[in-house]
């Protein structure tokens, strides 16, 4: 291809075309008007999506790829623009979610002056982002950008952030796409080695009482079948992770459900009493651990993962097996034996049957008294056949969706797990519904947590993106507030909550939207929410004071879960 | 567990700000680094830091691996004395006539073997080179003649004593898997 003279920010145009981009979140501003001008010229091949914050940008950008599997764009100004990113670039890479932020910069010969709108973008981003770069001049756009984003999404994903100096986007350039598939000091995916994985198999073949952890490396490395069969032949239960809970079918026989400080009893009470333990692309977290000094001390424990870092981080393992995880399974279920484990199995059944009559029939069935949280989604997850993909925001929301929605399809789950960020489900919610325009897009907010981006409304509004938002309004910060009453003596220090009427609200963005109080109501209201073509937001008021149950409490023992508070 | 001064290597490529991410690695588990050099390195475009820290095993395990996923660190790994040959500079301002007047002087630089560079009537400057101990206690010697005006060393500088060199290996290994993933791709 011949080169061509044209600016830097046209250079970023054809680079983010050459990436295969077609969908983008911003905001414009001072320093990225160069950007935005040259924008204008591609805006029928780039898909710009304007949000109302640029937090949104990037929580958009998240839902975007891990419902897609793509990389998620952002384009912000400098300054204030771009530092109201960080919380989701530092979301992203606690949650390994490819994202790139691009953000204008004041010119060259300003850095350093404390120029309008400057910020050290690059000092600021670097602890928090898997790479982070200044371009300083219009030749460095095309290899940035693919650097960016085969970091971005290579090995182990996660955020990059490309920090564009308003020079680099004005200056000429003989522009040539670039393809960038190498960089020597960075090796995403480890070689296999075959002493461990056969040790691993070893351990499989030989164990009792083995379970697994299943993890979002399973989602992100495209692994759910070979993580099925793996299951299957070895007839091994599993437990996922928050961020892994629709990497298996909820309704697979082996699922034995959720782990972690609100998860099942069954997974958290047998990952202390199973004998090896097969932890595949998860990492240990501590709402997942409780106390590490007595998290599965009597297993041996295999860690399956991608990122050599996350080896014996939090837990000391036996046995590591690197690699990318579609590949390793896929070797693995070929080393270990045909096996039933069905006494073990059926072992579970006392605490699904416990949890059910203590926890789950209450909160899902209840009969009379205020709608339940739980309730709530149970109807919502049926009515959508359990298809739809589920966004949550993040607090008893997040815990309730997660516990009672089920899922049939992969990718079905975009809640922020490591960072637990309030306000991320409505923009994430609604770069799901560009990430896969084919699919349901449920959203779960608690009245705290919608208003940390009501603001996005106007973006779904503009948009009409068809975000399916279901408020649980219980007029209080409920999680801290469960907090409250269980450790610290039911003082509910700002946590009871005055709020708007979201009826008018929504009213004045044009998004139609229900009110439920009666039980009566629900299940025809969620029907009507789900009939609806574009955005609805049904409020349902929620019992003020319920709990997510049962719970680890923070540096419990996993085995000793609370059923009531 | 048992803390040790450990001697971390790493090599990274030249970009700017990497000194940034490898020190902040440091910062957020709060571990004091007690030396730090940066240069360059017998291979092209490639930068050599060699720290110090106080830690134990555990810890400097995880360090290493935290500060190896940077993108652009091509290697870190972390060693014990008896690993490396190490060396450190430093540079002794002594207040004149104290220092010369004092007959021990003359006696503690030879014992030390250590060299007078530059000598006035209001100072003179010593240098010496050894290990990090050894430049401990030549200070701890003139302080007790009361005539350091200003004491600087340079931080350990170290290579490591193994017969492998883990950074070409390190440096072929990748390009040989790169090789073959684009032969596997044809």
């Amino acid at each position: 291809m011949e080169k061509q003279r044209i600016t830097g920010a046209e250079a970023l145009m054809r680079s983010l075309e050459h990436q295969g981009v077609k969908t983008l979140f911003g905001y414009p501003g001072g320093s990225i008007m160069p950007t935005f001008d040259a924008l204008y010229g591609h805006r029928d091949q780039l898909n710009h999506i304007l949000v109302r914050h640029e937090q949104g940008a990037a929580h958009a950008a998240q839902g975007f790829a891990r419902v897609s599997g793509e990389v998620g764009v952002c384009l912000v100004t400098s300054g204030p623009g771009v530092t109201n990113t960080i919380t989701g670039v530092a979301d992203a890479m606690l949650d390994s979610t490819p994202i790139v932020v691009i953000a204008g910069q004041t010119p060259v010969s300003l850095l350093g002056t404390d120029a309008f709108q400057e910020v050290d973008l690059v000092g600021i981003t670097q602890p928090i982002s898997k790479w982070s770069y200044q371009i300083r001049r219009a030749e460095d756009v095309a290899w940035a950008v693919a650097r960016a984003f085969y970091i971005a999404k290579s090995g182990r994903p996660g955020p990059v952030v490309l920090d564009f100096t308003k020079n680099a986007q004005t200056e000429m350039v003989d522009y040539e796409p670039v393809d960038l598939d190498f960089i020597r000091s960075y090796d995403p995916i480890p070689d296999i080695d075959r002493v461990e994985l056969q040790h691993a198999a070893d351990l499989i073949n030989g164990a009792e009482r083995p379970l697994v952890l299943v993890g979002q490396g399973v989602e992100l490395g495209n692994a759910q079948e070979e993580l099925c069969a793996f299951l299957e032949k070895t007839d091994i239960p599993c437990g996922r992770t928050l961020l892994g809970l629709s990497a298996i079918p909820s309704d697979h026989p082996l699922n034995k459900g959720m782990l972690g400080m609100h998860g099942n009893l069954g997974p958290n009470v047998k990952t202390n009493e199973c004998d090896v333990l097969i932890a595949v692309g998860m990492r240990f977290d501590d709402r997942v651990t409780g106390n590490v000094n007595t998290y599965a001390r009597q297993a041996k424990i295999i860690h399956m993962d991608i990122d050599s870092a996350e080896i014996n981080k939090n837990i000391k393992v036996d046995v590591a097996v690197l690699g990318d995880c579609k590949e390793t399974l896929a070797e693995l279920t070929k080393l270990v034996r045909e096996k039933k484990h069905t006494e073990w199995i059926a072992s579970f059944e006392e605490h699904e049957k416990k949890e059910f009559e203590n926890v789950i029939e209450k909160e899902i069935y209840p009969k009379e008294g205020p709608l339940n949280m739980g309730e709530v989604v149970r109807v919502v997850s049926e009515a959508t056949n359990h298809e739809a993909i589920l966004v949550t925001d993040v607090g008893q929301n997040q815990m309730m969706a997660a516990r009672y929605f089920k899922y049939t399809k992969n990718r079905s789950i975009v809640t922020s797990g490591g960072l637990g960020t309030m306000g991320f489900g409505l923009p994430a919610a609604v770069g799901a519904t560009f990430g896969c325009p084919e699919r349901t897009v449920c959203v779960f907010m608690g009245d705290g947590g919608l208003q940390m981006s009501i603001q996005e409304l106007g973006t779904i509004m503009e948009q009409q993106a068809p975000v399916k938002m279901i408020l649980m309004n219980n007029n209080y910060l409920g999680n801290v507030r469960q907090w409250q009453k269980m450790f610290f003596g039911g003082r509910y220090s700002f946590t009871p909550m005055v709020n708007p009427d979201y009826m008018k609200i929504a009213s004045a963005y044009g998004i139609q939207s229900r009110r439920v109080i009666n039980r009566e109501d629900l299940q025809e209201a969620v029907l009507e929410m789900l009939a609806t073509d574009g955005p609805f937001l049904l409020e349902t008021c929620v019992i003020e004071e319920g709990a997510v149950m049962p719970m680890t409490p923070p540096g419990g023992t996993v085995s000793e879960m609370l059923l009531e508070c | 567990m048992e803390k040790k001064l450990y001697t971390i290597i790493v090599h990274s490529e030249n970009f700017a700000g990497l000194l940034n991410q490898v020190t902040a690695v440091f910062t957020r588990r709060q571990i004091n680094i007690e030396s730090l050099n940066v240069s360059a390195s017998s291979i092209q475009g490639v930068h050599k830091y060699t720290i110090t820290a106080w830690t134990d095993e555990e810890t400097i395990e995880k360090v290493v691996k935290q500060i190896e996923k940077k993108i652009d660190v091509l290697q870190a790994n972390y060693f014990v004395d008896e690993e490396i040959y190490q060396h450190e500079i430093a540079l002794y301002k002594l207040s004149n006539p104290e220092f010369q007047n004092n007959p021990m002087a003359s006696k503690v630089i030879r014992r030390h073997n250590a060299r007078i560079v530059e000598v006035n009537p209001v100072y003179c400057i010593v240098e010496k080179n050894g290990m990090s101990e050894d430049i401990t206690e030549l200070y701890t010697e003139l302080s007790e003649l009361n005539c350091v005006l200003q004491f600087v060393r340079s931080g350990r500088v170290a290579i490591t004593t193994s017969n492998l060199e883990l950074v070409d290996e390190f440096l072929e290994y990748r390009e040989e898997k790169y090789r073959k993933q684009k032969q596997e791709k044809v």
